[in-house]
């Protein structure tokens, strides 16, 4: 994007204000993210910046919505912390238990999502696949339909087919409902991925290996699957964001006990709001960064493994 | 080997060359064979994960259109302990039958509707019939629950004897409502959901003005839409162009700034936005502290529909910049350069050569913003207050206050239409398959 060097006065000061306008945009993107991680550290309980804070006075800042993040929930939080202490937070704390069930949820959705979406992904990147388009489209519209509609319907149909009562050998299968709708959420993220890594995937790889006798269950496993993977883990990881990130459907269709980081935060906004939030919000940001890189480096190997960008 | 890899056909009328496999097949019949085996194989790893999708997502939204025009909370009542369900309102629903509407609501009528009062105060059911007739006629719950109390006490003339418990009964409008609740499948909510209702002769006519709200609330979320869809595309347009100009190494780096908020948590999002536009927030502050403001005069950003735009904007701008950026980057830059060369001004080798090379991108990201921001719940049901909320709030309304959930399914119908025809339209203008993720 550098100047000609023809280019004439009023040309240059449009390049500029041009890179400004850039500046300011890239400004509004990021700013109300990263906005929240100091205000998480003030020790008053304002979302505002105090003029300690602006003075980068130490004792403008404190971990005390961290530490409340632990404590909320537990039945003696003020004793000394010990092993007891720790065990009262780890079984009582409401955060820490919103963080297991969402783990949970997220894990098994991720799972039941990727499996299913990466089989018919390879299905559907065959060209000999019959109806693909309409079959895409069905399966890619979860993304696509308004959130609270799926949480609608998903509503009647659980208490139609009475799913919080289904058990195996009398024991509840917990979170099913939600695992269920969250994989259904994640789906179209995995099918993406994954169908984007096939584009351009070289056919007669799998044909070699046939041709030497590999049956296809090992030409699967040795030479399709190890190309695939960047993009089968991003898909998994979009579709774990996706249930991690939820809160609609957990609030329509999870019972009282499901409670899940995005459902306590959103009971939090939506009663009183406590700087309690913006330390959720921060780890949060720190995890997504994480997931970004994750997934940019995966892209990046992705793309040299099938030759598609050098280096 | 007696058979050759292609020998000649014997039954052959042309003397045709018929070439066959190995086995003696003929060679077409075998490709045809081998054909439909690979589309078998094919469709057989697509086949577990459409039926998940068939019975996770397509059955329980086929229940909900199902709900939209099914409603029978006025003639039967289920015993949600047993499951037993008994039908209530049968002399009504017989009378109803009997006479056309339009009919005058004689002492028959009153007779039935006695009848029935005492079957619902029998089967503790008063208050489920109500709360149907009171969907549509606020006040018919309480007018049930007092009646079916009375209900032993009722003696002919049935009429007067009602019309002295409550005058609400000679209300024809109420008669109008519960001769369309007597049928279990019923148009009621579709109409309500356009704000209409059907009048004391069956003819369909627009609600009160006052009572007008959800025609009102379709605009305004078809508005907002549009105005969010025009916004991230002013704001995306000059980031995807910088993007797709600069060489690779920095524009991979600059593309984290649009990523990161594309993988943060919506709700973190929409947290941040609270925060920065309360009147006590980081926005309204800076701008007191740096004197542009007065303390007093601070700026409502949030809790309207100021909040809604600002929001959604902001939350959608990478669905915009993504497409932008994957049509922007494959366009030679020597198309502009020869149009400067051969005299036009910047601004015409950009209106003339650039621009229409990026409509495609234009019309996807456009497309797919407005479908994303049409349907919304969070955000604004968080930063919107009263008149930032959008139809998506409305049905979250009906499925958890108001607990009109025919209503609720009538709504989220005719949302789910019209995000269909453009969800139809994406897939043939854009191809769903060329939807990317970063």
């Amino acid at each position: 994007m550098a100047l000609p060097k023809h280019a004439d006065t009023l040309e240059r000061i449009w390049h500029y204000a041009y890179l400004v306008i850039c500046g300011l945009i890239f400004l509004f993107l990021i700013a109300p993210i990263l906005v929240v991680i100091p205000l998480s550290f003030n020790v008053e309980p304002y979302f505002t910046f105090t003029e300690k804070m602006l003075k980068l006075d130490p004792t403008g800042y404190s971990m005390r919505w961290y530490d409340l993040l632990l404590t909320f929930g537990m039945v003696d939080p003020d004793v000394v912390r010990d092993g007891a202490w720790w065990a009262d937070a780890w079984a009582n704390s409401n955060w820490i238990n919103a963080t297991k069930n969402s783990i949970i949820i997220g894990v098994f959705s991720t799972l039941l999502a990727t499996a299913l979406g990466t089989f018919a992904a390879l299905g559907l990147s065959r060209p000999e696949m019959p109806y693909r388009r309409t079959i895409m489209a069905v399966l890619i519209s979860p993304m696509i339909v308004p959130i609270i509609i799926t949480a609608t319907g998903l509503f009647f149909f659980y208490s139609a087919i009475g799913i919080a009562d289904w058990s195996i050998f009398g024991w509840k299968i917990p979170y099913l409902g939600v695992v269920l709708a969250h994989a259904t959420l994640g789906i179209p993220f995995v099918i993406i991925t994954v169908t984007a890594t096939l584009v351009g995937f070289d056919h007669s790889l799998t044909r070699a290996a046939a041709s030497m006798g590999a049956d296809p269950v090992t030409t699967f496993f040795k030479v399709q699957m190890p190309l695939i993977l960047p993009g089968v883990i991003s898909g998994g990881l979009f579709a774990f964001v996706t249930s991690f990130d939820e809160v609609v459907v957990v609030l329509f269709v999870g019972g009282l006990d499901e409670q899940t980081i995005p459902r306590q935060m959103w009971n939090g906004i939506r009663e009183q709001i406590s700087p309690a939030i913006l330390s959720v919000a921060t780890i949060l940001v720190v995890i997504s960064i994480a997931l970004l890189t994750t997934v940019e480096l995966l892209r990046r190997r992705s793309e040299r493994l099938r030759g598609m960008s050098p280096g | 080997m007696t058979d050759g890899l292609a020998n000649q056909g014997t039954g052959n009328a042309s003397n045709e060359l018929l070439l066959t496999t190995v086995d003696g097949k003929p060679l077409k019949e075998a490709l045809i064979h081998a054909e439909a085996r690979a589309k078998r194989r094919a469709f057989f790893l697509v086949l577990p994960l459409l039926l998940f999708i068939l019975i996770t997502f397509v059955a329980p939204i086929g229940q909900m259109l199902h709900r939209s025009v099914h409603n029978d909370g006025f003639i039967v009542t289920e015993d949600f302990g047993t499951g037993v369900r008994t039908p209530i309102m049968v002399n009504l629903t017989e009378w109803f039958n009997e006479n056309p509407p339009g009919s005058e609501i004689d002492e028959s009528a009153y007779a039935a509707l006695a009848a029935d009062m005492v079957v619902l105060k029998k089967e503790r059911a008063a208050g489920q019939a109500g709360t149907r007739i009171n969907y549509e006629i606020s006040g018919s719950r309480s007018l049930f629950t007092k009646t079916a109390r009375n209900a032993d006490k009722l003696a002919p003339p049935y009429k007067e004897a009602i019309i002295a418990i409550d005058p609400d009964w000679e209300n024809p409008e109420l008669w109008t409502v519960m001769r369309s609740a007597s049928s279990a499948y019923t148009a009621t909510f579709y109409l309500a959901a356009i704000d209409m209702t059907r009048n004391a002769n069956g003819d369909i006519e627009m609600v009160n003005e006052n009572r007008q709200v959800y025609v009102k609330l379709f605009q305004r979320t078809l508005i907002l839409s549009l105005v969010i869809t025009f916004l991230t595309f002013v704001l995306a347009y000059p980031v995807a162009h910088l993007l797709a100009t600069l060489p690779l190494r920095y524009s991979n780096l600059l593309m984290i700034l649009v990523l990161l908020p594309f993988w943060t948590s919506l709700l973190v999002r929409t947290t941040s936005w609270m925060i920065l536009l309360q009147s006590q927030g980081v926005l309204n502050d800076a701008m007191v502290g740096l004197g542009i403001l007065d303390d007093e005069n601070r700026i409502q950003m949030m809790y309207n529909q100021a909040g809604t735009v600002i929001a959604m904007t902001h939350i959608l701008l990478p669905f915009m910049i993504l497409p932008l950026y994957s049509v922007m980057r494959p366009i030679n830059p020597s198309y502009v350069r020869a149009a400067r060369s051969l005299g036009a001004t910047s601004w015409t080798a950009f209106r003339r050569i650039y621009f229409p090379q990026t409509v495609p991108g234009i019309g996807a990201g456009a497309l797919l913003v407005f479908i994303l921001a049409v349907g919304y719940y969070i955000t604004p049901a968080l930063v919107g207050g009263a008149d930032g909320q959008l139809i998506s709030n409305l049905i979250a309304f009906h499925m958890q206050k108001s607990l009109n959930w025919s209503l609720a399914a009538a709504l989220a119908a005719l949302l789910l239409g019209g995000i269909l025809i453009l969800y139809w339209l994406y897939d043939r203008l854009i191809g769903i398959d060329n939807l990317k993720l970063g």
